[in-house]
């Protein structure tokens, strides 16, 4: 059977479902309850109780809510071009899938260890603008058309200085594959040494994900729900998933490249199995931050977002990265590229 | 071509996620009723009848920023290869981003002084 597994053709390819699977299940497990986590802190914050009625303190709202979706009407606007219309939710979710192929949430554990794991996350975000677009186009209205535009703007314009916060982190590695990033931070994570750039890298993931105080696609005061105004049912429901994959996948790229991944805190001693643990509490950590903020913050307006985008973060992490690459070149640290 | 059997789960990450997808959106067009109509399927717009096509002419600052956009974006992909080399190349390859980099300063300047990233 090990044999059959691991030296066929066709063994690798069922050996390959059942990873992929055995990832993809936790991850929309993690989707479902992050929707209801969102729910239960934001409730904290402001005094609520959050969703308590569906099954023991509400736990089973989210798939409530899945049941609801699910017998709901698929409404195609009369003006809207069919296809791209429903294509547009399930390349925004095929894409935040995808993007999990990479990540390794222990010490070579990565479904897919490519040697460009950096530059195909980078890609894979990148790409995520086309599911905005294709949607607010496909829809034929005014607002999505308007919310499209508005949110495409802005996931470019902080895709750059996210480029050169990933940049600053491979001059510290001498490596694009993620699971030599995570070994690269033994010694030290790169959240203290490059802590500047983890800030940026963290408020540029707000903005990239549309999460609250950038989420003014979604706006509802002034554009209603953005993008996605006219979707409804399961179409709904994809970029919903999507969304909040997308969450968990930037929270996991900031765990990765500056959070030591698996890694423990402090260097303590611990079992390797322990590390998928240390890299879901990480994430855990991350994920409540964004949380916190959308509690926190208010909405900020277009203009001072694409402000803060192009002349605040662009600039600074340029210098920043020539800075950090002169003092790694002028004290000879530069890791030797094996 | 080596080791292009390393990016075979991405194509399997690929084939699963549409079969979700599409098997979500199936399963709710056979599950729910569908009922359309009319005023239904409109676009919707406050409670009018949408006057014209949504797909009009839009603000020129959107292509702009998609422009500048581009040639950041295209010093990040030159700023990958040469970040993970530069143990190798030493002073002369930083020297030479350097250079390069100090061009798309120099632009980046020009851009701010013109007002092509302010919005009004």
């Amino acid at each position: 059977m090990i044999d059959f597994l691991f030296n066929t053709t066709l063994g690798f390819f069922i050996l390959t479902l059942l990873k992929a699977f055995a990832l993809l299940v936790p991850l929309l497990m993690c989707v479902a309850y992050l929707t209801y986590a969102e729910r239960k802190v934001l409730g904290a914050m402001q005094m609520r109780k959050g969703p308590n009625v569906v099954g023991p303190f509400g736990l089973f709202q989210p798939f409530a809510d899945a049941i609801k979706m699910l017998m709901k009407e698929t409404i195609i606007p009369s003006g809207a071009n069919p296809v791209l219309f429903l294509l547009a939710p399930m390349l925004t979710f095929g894409l935040a899938m995808i993007a999990w192929a990479v990540i390794p949430v222990n010490d070579g554990w990565a479904i897919a260890d490519i040697n460009v794991g950096v530059l195909y996350l980078f890609a894979i975000s990148s790409l995520g603008v086309y599911g905005v677009i294709i949607s607010g186009w496909a829809s034929n209205s005014k607002y999505p058309f308007l919310g499209a535009l508005r949110s495409a703007a802005q996931m470019v314009s902080y895709e750059v200085s996210m480029g050169f916060v990933m940049v600053c982190v491979l001059l510290c590695v001498g490596s694009l594959n993620l699971n030599k990033i995570v070994m690269a931070q033994q010694t030290i994570w790169f959240c203290i040494p490059l802590f500047p750039m983890f800030v940026i890298f963290f408020i540029s993931t707000l903005a990239e994900t549309n999460r609250a105080p950038f989420d003014i696609p979604e706006g509802e005061s002034e554009i209603v729900a953005g993008f996605f105004l006219e979707y409804s049912a399961m179409a709904f429901a994809l970029f919903f998933l999507g969304e909040y994959a997308n969450m968990i996948l930037m929270a996991s790229m900031t765990t990765i490249l500056f959070l030591g991944g698996w890694l423990p805190p402090f260097g303590i001693p611990t079992p390797s199995w322990m590390g998928p643990i240390w890299f879901i509490l990480k994430d855990c950590v991350v994920l409540f931050f964004f949380l916190w903020t959308r509690a926190t913050f208010p909405r900020y307006r277009y203009d001072q977002l694409m402000r803060l985008g192009w002349k605040v973060f662009l600039p600074f992490s340029l210098f920043y990265l020539v800075l950090v690459a002169g003092v790694l070149l002028a004290f000879g640290w530069l890791p030797h590229a094996a | 071509m080596p080791d292009l059997v390393d990016y075979f789960p991405i194509l399997v990450f690929l084939g699963i996620a549409a079969v979700i997808a599409i098997a979500m959106v199936g399963g709710s067009l056979i599950a729910a009723r569908q009922k359309p109509y009319a005023e239904k399927l409109s676009a919707y717009e406050c409670g009018f009848e949408a006057f014209d096509d949504a797909r009009r002419r839009f603000d020129v600052r959107f292509y702009l920023v998609s422009i500048l956009f581009i040639i950041f974006d295209l010093e990040v992909a030159f700023l990958f290869p040469w970040a993970v080399s530069l143990s190798e190349i030493g002073l002369f390859g930083f020297l030479s981003m350097l250079a390069f980099l100090g061009v798309l300063t120099v632009g980046f300047i020009y851009e701010w002084c013109k007002g092509a990233l302010d919005w009004e």
